[in-house]
């Protein structure tokens, strides 16, 4: 392409659209729902139920250890579909560029969407590209939506917790919220430390396709964290679910870098990780077959699921501390804020 | 990294049960504890330590998060230079939901299109500045712990020439706001456990006078679970046995003396001044004012900023929470025009306040 920014007539509809388009997408993108360019794709379906999801993205910086914002908008969308249990077919792609925003970003953008769609087997089948003038959005934000299949009889849901379950872990938490907060912030923290952005649906379907009856819920622990998602099963259900801290896989260098920004990592945001709220009798059986995936390799078993107590009217979750304390766990209330005192 | 095996073993659960078995030996009555600073009142959520705790032994949060005492009429004049065109608003980003007059706050005033970045240290405000022609404005708040900080910063930016940054200077002082405290003859409060880096400028020598004056043991703490259960169990062996003596559990990081260049830093920047302080009032020689030689950096000079004085609201009960008067549930206004997510006073807007901890969590 002769220019090397977005500009207004990329968005216009005309031959620079189409241009983009062909340039940068289709190559990248190729596949032969996509390429067919019809007014909406029209999808192979099998027996079930249709799982529909959509979610924007907008981080900032848009490029960041461990990812970018493309490969966050695929297996963003991916995991919202495993997490109702079904096998996603194909995503929408919308994107909002900002005029003037470095066309070698939007290709290395590109490149990365094809890549996590790739890997992951779902396509994109269907997309859209605005521009808006400069300063009235941020660089570029992309919606994308989702559709998959949910078997018939599967149901999984935050209200399906039931005492004596099991909560599982599927790996190390607070990786995503911390890199981006430090990122931000010009913060250096250890390399080992970035986004653990990545999509679910594989080992979703390990688990499904073995245990399938003892699994109630499903959730990723995204903004709000793992605090947030617990508090919500356990509203939701009417049960205590109680937390060990000492289970918790928390990376030491996300535990020092939060100390050091006066944050909870309970509370960061996690891009590839599942809590599993189950039976008991499997619990061991699920970690295994968590832990022989690579996106599961770091699953613990972190608490258990308990009756309210006697008096206690609203489901709450109970952590216990490294040192034999307990504290209650609330759901986040606004954007962490880093604390000076 | 060695940093790992020091806290390891200051989060030792096996010491943590044996600490807390010799409290609940030694409490053979009901006495209440303050933590004076903010991070301690964090750090005994984080870990629970409440739960460690025998019945009679009571911990109440005490004025110590410099952003939760900053007074209304202090967050109006910061909203009103953020709204200025011309300026960016540099600030910690833990200000923003701090209320002014009218409950506003700086997150609802950059939705309005004030101009706020949120910055971690003062140096990359300064950093902005360099970058901009816009004036970068810097709310200085916070106490002996970030001073020093921010008065180097102040030296930098006289030192480099760089004219387009000011200071919004609320800062306070802590040694003043617990003599307002104490002298309080209602004061429900029987040992004070003292903050670990304010003391670490200001040195234990600093609570001495106090101590004597109120008769009120004092502990200066760590942030660890077993700096603070050890200072919990000195300062109820001190009750018990009826003294008032400074004591410090923090030696691997404040020393009798504290950091005599810290504070001739902060000296060198900044003056003693009367300050107002959410939820407690005025109180005489609590705040620190740039000298006037830094006069050029003030950004109430540069922009003309008259303090308007705005009452404490109606009803709210917070000096009497801190001093452990009342509870939360005695304030006419927990809970109805003072929740979390609204606060007005400072046990509401700092997020484990006491009065936040019990609306969130039903006082447990």
């Amino acid at each position: 392409m002769s220019t090397k920014r977005i500009l207004l007539d990329h968005g216009s509809g005309g031959v620079a659209s189409r241009e983009l388009i062909e340039t940068i997408f289709l190559p990248r993108l190729d596949n032969p729902i996509l390429s067919r360019f019809e007014d909406s794709a029209v999808l192979p379906a099998s027996a079930g139920r249709l799982a529909f999801t959509t979610d924007s993205y907008v981080v900032d910086p848009i490029f960041f250890p461990g990812g970018d914002i493309g490969k966050l908008a695929v297996n963003g969308t991916i995991n919202d579909l495993a997490m109702q249990g079904a096998t996603p077919i194909g995503l929408s792609l919308a994107l909002i560029l900002e005029e003037g925003f470095p066309l070698a970003d939007l290709e290395r953008l590109a490149d990365s969407i094809g890549d996590a769609a790739r890997s992951s087997g779902v396509p994109v089948v269907t997309g859209d590209t605005k521009v808006v003038h400069r300063g009235k959005a941020d660089k570029i934000f992309i919606t994308t939506a989702g559709v998959g299949m949910v078997a018939d009889g599967l149901e999984l849901s935050s209200r399906l917790a039931r005492p004596g379950d099991a909560v599982l872990l599927s790996g190390f938490f607070g990786d995503h919220g911390i890199t981006i907060i430090a990122t931000r912030s010009g913060l250096a923290i250890q390399s080992d430390i970035q986004s653990d952005t990545a999509p679910l649906h594989n080992m979703v379907a390990a688990m499904l396709a073995r245990k399938e009856n003892s699994i109630r819920c499903l959730r990723d622990p995204t903004r709000g964290g793992i605090a947030t998602v617990l508090a919500e099963i356990a509203e939701k259900s009417q049960v205590q679910i109680n937390i060990s801290e000492e289970a918790l896989p928390l990376r030491p260098g996300v535990s020092t870098a939060c100390e050091l920004l006066g944050l909870d990592p309970l509370y960061l945001a996690n891009e590839g990780k599942c809590i599993v709220i189950a039976d008991s009798a499997s619990a061991q059986d699920l970690l295994a077959i968590m832990r022989a995936t690579p996106e599961g390799r770091d699953a613990a078993l972190i608490g258990r699921v308990a009756p309210l107590d006697a008096g206690v009217r609203k489901g709450r979750v109970v952590l216990r501390t490294a040192i034999g304390g307990t504290r209650l766990i609330g759901s986040l209330s606004g954007e962490p804020l880093p604390r000076i005192c | 990294m060695l940093i790992d095996r020091i806290t390891e073993g200051l989060r030792d659960p096996e010491l943590a049960g044996r600490l807390s078995r010799q409290i609940h030996d030694a409490a053979t009555r009901p006495l209440r504890l303050m933590e004076v600073c903010g991070t301690h009142t964090m750090a005994i959520f984080r870990h629970g330590i409440r739960s460690l705790l025998p019945a009679e032994v009571e911990l109440i949060s005490g004025p110590g998060c410099p952003v939760c005492v900053t007074s209304a009429g202090d967050i109006d004049q910061i909203i009103d230079l953020a709204d200025r065109p011309g300026v960016i608003l540099a600030t910690f980003g833990d200000l923003l939901r701090v209320p002014g007059s009218d409950c506003k706050n700086l997150a609802e005033a950059r939705a309005e299109g004030a101009n706020v970045e949120i910055v971690y240290s003062p140096a990359e405000a300064l950093k902005i500045a360099q970058a901009t022609d816009r004036t970068v404005v810097f709310p200085a708040i916070g106490f002996e712990t970030t001073i020093p900080v921010i008065a180097a910063t102040a030296l930098e930016a006289r030192q480099k020439g760089i004219n387009n940054f000011k200071l919004l200077v609320s800062h306070k002082v802590v040694p003043p706001a617990l003599y307002a405290l104490l002298g309080d003859p209602e004061l429900a409060v029987d040992g004070l456990i003292c903050p670990g880096h304010v003391s670490a400028i200001i040195g234990e020598k600093a609570y001495e006078p106090l101590a004597a004056k109120f008769h009120i043991p004092c502990v200066i703490a760590g942030f660890e679970p077993m700096d603070i259960l050890s200072a919990i169990y000195l300062l109820v062996r001190q009750i018990q046995d009826g003294q008032a003596r400074v004591e410090n559990c923090y030696g691997r990081v404040v020393s009798r003396e504290g950091n005599p260049r810290a504070r001739a830093m902060i000296e060198k920047v900044f003056e003693p001044c009367d300050a107002q302080w959410r939820g407690l009032g005025a109180i005489p020689g609590s705040g620190l004012a740039l000298r006037p030689d830094f006069s050029d950096l003030d950004a109430r000079t540069a922009f003309g900023l008259v303090f308007h004085d705005v009452p404490e609201p109606k009803g709210c009960r917070c000096g009497e929470i801190l001093t452990g008067k009342v509870k939360p549930p005695q304030c006419p206004l927990f809970n109805t025009r003072c929740t979390p997510t609204r606060p007005v006073g400072p046990c509401m807007v700092s997020s484990e306040g006491t009065c936040a901890a019990y609306s969130k969590y039903g006082g447990l």
